[in-house]
């Protein structure tokens, strides 16, 4: 063969270069001349500028690509297997995955409905290839998602709780935390719920943690699986980022918008604060054997993801377009990490109501304490003494945590997150049409009173969506026994009087607390009793509820 | 801890109440065991009368809940019982995908290899040209509209199928336009603009258009399904592809427009199996069927008289190339049949008159238009 030629350069041929096949592809839209298309999704705000699509993809590189990254995560889900991943995998971990696997397939599914709005509200055809791509991409990442779930089942060896993963995700107090959301992504006004609840903070800023800071310790507790499945998952992200960024510069060009953007701005990186720092916080820091000292604390990966990344780099950058960024917010949402203990107090709380769940929590040892006394300086004398009643009251026959002597006050729930409003000193409470509500802190208050409404200083806002249905699942459990709570929502195991939920890892029968181990104790609502207070009785309780606790040993 | 420690975390290492319960046990499979697809498919999107405790938790400003029953004017006595015939989920769904793309970049790049672009019949290059490029922007039509209805389905099985569906549409349409740039480039003075300027301006494809954008603009995400499946692509869809292009084509010296064509017909298989599924369940319900008969009925009427009127403007096409292998009363008749065939599997009916024994022309074109929309389908 002759110097220099190669089969590729005999068998090349002549193609189109990828901007011009994205603009053939863009090309390929029309304005409806015969029938006008009705606006299905409602939005207050204004898009007239077309959104660019960064990426310049088109379907037939994509499918290649995402078969091919599948057959890497099923080739390796078989390797997991081959090399009997659950002899060495941490139950500890693969419990908690009992709960993050139950939630994260509702809001990936509700992504990818929520593509139709986008759809249909950009102008132009340009970024539609990019919106199909998500919506695709989100079938995937749900499917994908319930089939670990179902490997887990197959293969780990208690499978109860995985066995009733999505009846457990409409019933457990937990997950309507999740759905919040989900349900963000897709109802309401459509750009607040799919480009800026949705792409522009929890897809920019908050799967870091979730997809990226998670499958790491995952890795650390032998869990090889959640890595494959969810790097590959996040590996679709970054289209979606560019998504998310190219429409948010088409909405950021109408000045009107700039007053909802910076609404939903607010609302959207507080709620994600919440709910993903509670949830993936609590996963990433409890759900872990592995206490190696220069690995970094949850605390340290927020500030690298979400501090450095996000807020330094994506948002701050937004102010020169005008709009207001609530730098306090931020500032806050990392200080109730690391000095308000947010995601200590979840896991307390997590553990407090052990009974209701369909995972299993065990206590946390000398090793664990150790470990977040370095990290957390200061962590032994708020919650070691809980940790150790917890080990204590772990064996069946005890009174369960939550009724036992400990100082320990259930909280109230937050109507905005719906998460418990944990962080006492910060509690706040306050009237919606005529009616008490409370909340974790002063922007979940301002979140429904004043962003979830139908006027947001002095503009209609229409098309925003309300809060509704039965928010707060003590409402619904008010003065069940709790055994009867638990059989109603079906968290027993097979035999009929096994709960699904303990709060130890022992897999002894004898071990195992039954239906007739919590009957006897009723679940009260916290804001019911609020309700039931005389105004006077109501700020005492405040002022009581804001000093917090100091937890005894039992 | 005191209490015992197993050593491993496998299933069956140890015995207790619950470690044998490894299948999702909260619905109901189709047949004797789940199967993969119903696994990871059914009740992901819940719903308030099963499992859903504490209802839906956002609604729209109006106060319609995240999902609701009143998004499409069928009803159902059991949403939940809805299993899409094709059984897919991601995996399924990229391999698919996939090999279809594979398919026709091995045609496509063996062609041009093999010259045959350069050998297509001068009067075929322009019907790819005018013609199969203005059908592409039907195709993708149809996929937008499809992406906007897989947001309101009551369950998870319904909006996955309309998903996938909305998918290949899509990715026809991109098929179509990428093939057409390539030939196109090896042909030489192949107009890529021509294709959408004969879908927005030329006679023969406006009622084709205006079926569309009716499609498109209908509120109701399962009128939208219908229509697509049950009514344009029987009528229009078909008739083109498989009636027209790939029947004639060869003849003209192209043997790959055929094989890029081939796959939209096996997605539609598909994609039909799926909606006819739907359809039949929503008809066979003992409470609603008779309502939701009237109603398809009704959409058939509408969508049938737009998709007749589409299919008959397009009878010149028949008449441009060069070699006549075949010829459009023949293909038109089944399709007339095709979509007969379709309403019988469901329970509607969907019978067509068939055109007037004259010469086919456009007289007997506005005939047949308005003895469609007049006639045994328009109740």
């Amino acid at each position: 063969m002759p110097d220099g030629l190669t089969l590729n350069k005999i068998t090349s041929q002549k193609g189109i270069g990828i901007t011009e096949a994205a603009r053939r592809v863009a090309d390929l839209g029309w304005t409806p001349s015969y029938v006008k298309e009705a606006m299905s999704f409602p939005t207050d705000y204004k898009i007239s500028k077309a959104p660019r699509d960064p990426m310049k993809q088109v379907l037939r590189s994509y499918f290649p690509m995402q078969e091919e990254k599948d057959n890497r995560v099923y080739g390796a889900l078989d390797a997991a297997l081959r090399g009997d991943m659950f002899r060495n995998v941490e139950p500890r971990w693969i419990e908690w995955m009992k709960l993050f696997l139950a939630i994260i397939p509702f809001p990936e599914i509700s992504a990818a409905r929520s593509m139709a709005t986008l759809g249909q509200l950009a102008p132009g055809d340009d970024l539609r290839t990019g919106f199909t791509m998500q919506m695709i991409d989100e079938f995937r990442h749900s499917t994908i998602q319930m089939n670990l779930k179902k490997w887990y089942m197959e293969n780990y060896i208690d499978p109860a709780g995985f066995d009733i993963t999505e009846k457990a995700f409409g019933k457990c107090y937990a997950t309507t935390i999740g759905r919040q959301f989900g349900e963000a992504f897709l109802t309401g006004d459509a750009i607040t719920a799919s480009n800026i609840y949705l792409q522009v903070v929890a897809e920019t800023a908050f799967t870091n943690t979730l997809f990226v800071a998670m499958p790491s310790e995952a890795a650390r507790n032998g869990d090889y699986a959640l890595p494959t499945v969810f790097l590959s998952v996040q590996s679709d992200e970054s289209r979606h980022i560019g998504n998310g960024h190219s429409m948010l510069m088409s909405v950021l060009k109408e000045p009107d918008n700039h007053l909802l953007l910076e609404r939903d701005i607010r609302y959207s990186f507080w709620q994600n604060h919440m709910i993903v720092d509670a949830a993936i916080g609590t996963i990433i820091e409890y759900g872990t054997k592995h206490r190696d000292k220069n690995k970094e604390s949850y605390a340290e990966l927020w500030h690298r993801w979400i501090f450095e990344d996000y807020y330094r780099t994506y948002m701050l950058p937004l102010e020169k377009y005008g709009i207001k960024i609530h730098h306090d917010d931020v500032h806050e949402a990392f200080d109730s990490i690391v000095k308000k203990n947010y995601v200590h107090k979840i896991a307390q709380f997590f553990s407090a109501g052990w009974w209701a769940n369909f995972w299993r929590i065990e206590a946390m040892t000398e090793r664990d304490f150790e470990w977040f006394e370095s990290k957390y300086p200061g962590w032994y004398d708020e919650f070691g003494v809980w940790w150790e009643n917890y080990a204590k009251l772990s064996k069946p026959g005890s009174v369960p945590i939550t009724f036992a002597d400990t100082g320990y006050v259930y909280p109230h729930r937050c109507w905005s997150s719906l998460v418990p409003c944990v962080i006492r000193e910060d509690f706040t409470i306050d009237e919606v049409d005529g009616e008490l509500f409370t909340y974790a802190s002063e922007v979940d208050r301002w979140t429904h009173k004043e962003a979830f409404a139908a006027e947001y200083q002095g503009r209609p806002t229409p098309a925003m969506g309300r809060f509704s249905g039965r928010r707060q699942w003590e409402e619904v459990y008010d003065g069940w026994d709790l055994a009867d709570a638990i059989q109603d929502m079906g968290f027993v195991r097979p035999d009929g009087k096994t709960l699904v939920a303990q709060p130890h890892l022992s897999f002894e029968e004898k071990d195992m607390w039954t239906l007739d181990h919590v009957r006897g104790h009723t679940i009260r609502s916290p804001l019911l009793a609020l309700r039931e207070m005389t105004p006077q009785q109501r700020q005492a309780h405040v002022e009581e509820y804001r000093k917090g606790f100091k937890i005894r040993r039992v | 801890m005191t209490m015992q420690e197993t050593t491993s975390a496998a299933a069956g290492a140890k015995v207790f109440p619950g470690s044998d319960s490894r299948r999702y046990n909260y619905f109901e499979p189709k047949g004797r065991k789940a199967t993969h697809y119903e696994d990871v498919t059914v009740d992901v999107q819940p719903d308030p009368e099963r499992y859903l405790l504490q209802n839906w938790i956002i609604s729209f400003g109006d106060g319609t809940p995240t999902y609701s029953k009143d998004w499409t004017a069928l009803k159902c006595t059991d949403w939940h019982g809805y299993r899409a015939p094709d059984q897919e989920w991601e995996r399924t769904h990229y391999q698919r995908q996939s090999t279809i793309v594979g398919m026709i970049q091995n045609v496509v790049e063996n062609a041009r290899r093999a010259g045959a672009p350069q050998r297509f019949d001068k009067a075929w290059v322009a019907v790819l040209q005018n013609h199969v490029g203005a059908f592409k922007h039907a195709e993708y039509g149809l996929g937008t509209a499809l992406m906007r209805a897989q947001r309101y389905g009551y369950t998870q099985m319904v909006n996955n199928a309309i998903l996938t569906n909305a998918s290949y549409k899509l990715r026809f349409a991109q098929d179509l336009t990428l093939y057409l740039a390539e030939v196109g480039s090896d042909i030489g003075n192949f107009d890529l603009d021509a294709g959408k300027a004969h879908w927005l301006d030329d006679p023969i494809w406006q009622p084709c258009r205006e079926a569309v954008e009716h499609i498109r603009a209908a509120t109701d995400f399962l009128e939208q399904y219908f229509a697509v499946n049950l009514v344009f692509e029987p009528l229009v869809g078909e008739l083109f592809r498989s009636g027209f292009v790939m029947q004639v084509a060869a003849a003209q010296n192209d043997f790959s427009t055929p094989s890029v064509i081939s796959a939209a017909e096996a997605d539609y298989e598909r994609n039909l199996a799926n909606a006819v599924e739907l359809f039949a369940l929503l008809l066979r319900d003992p409470v609603h069927g008779e309502d939701n008969r009237t109603m398809l009925q009704s959409w058939f009427s509408h969508h049938g008289g737009l998709a007749v009127k589409a299919a008959l403007q397009l009878q010149p096409l028949w008449s441009l190339p060069r070699v006549k292998a075949a010829n459009f009363v023949e293909a038109f008749e089944r399709a007339r049949g095709r979509v007969a065939a379709i309403g019988r599997e469901i329970g509607i009916d969907a019978d067509l008159p068939a055109l007037p024994p004259v010469e086919v022309g456009q007289a007997a074109a506005s005939a047949a238009v308005t003895a469609a929309v007049n006639g045994t389908a328009a109740e």
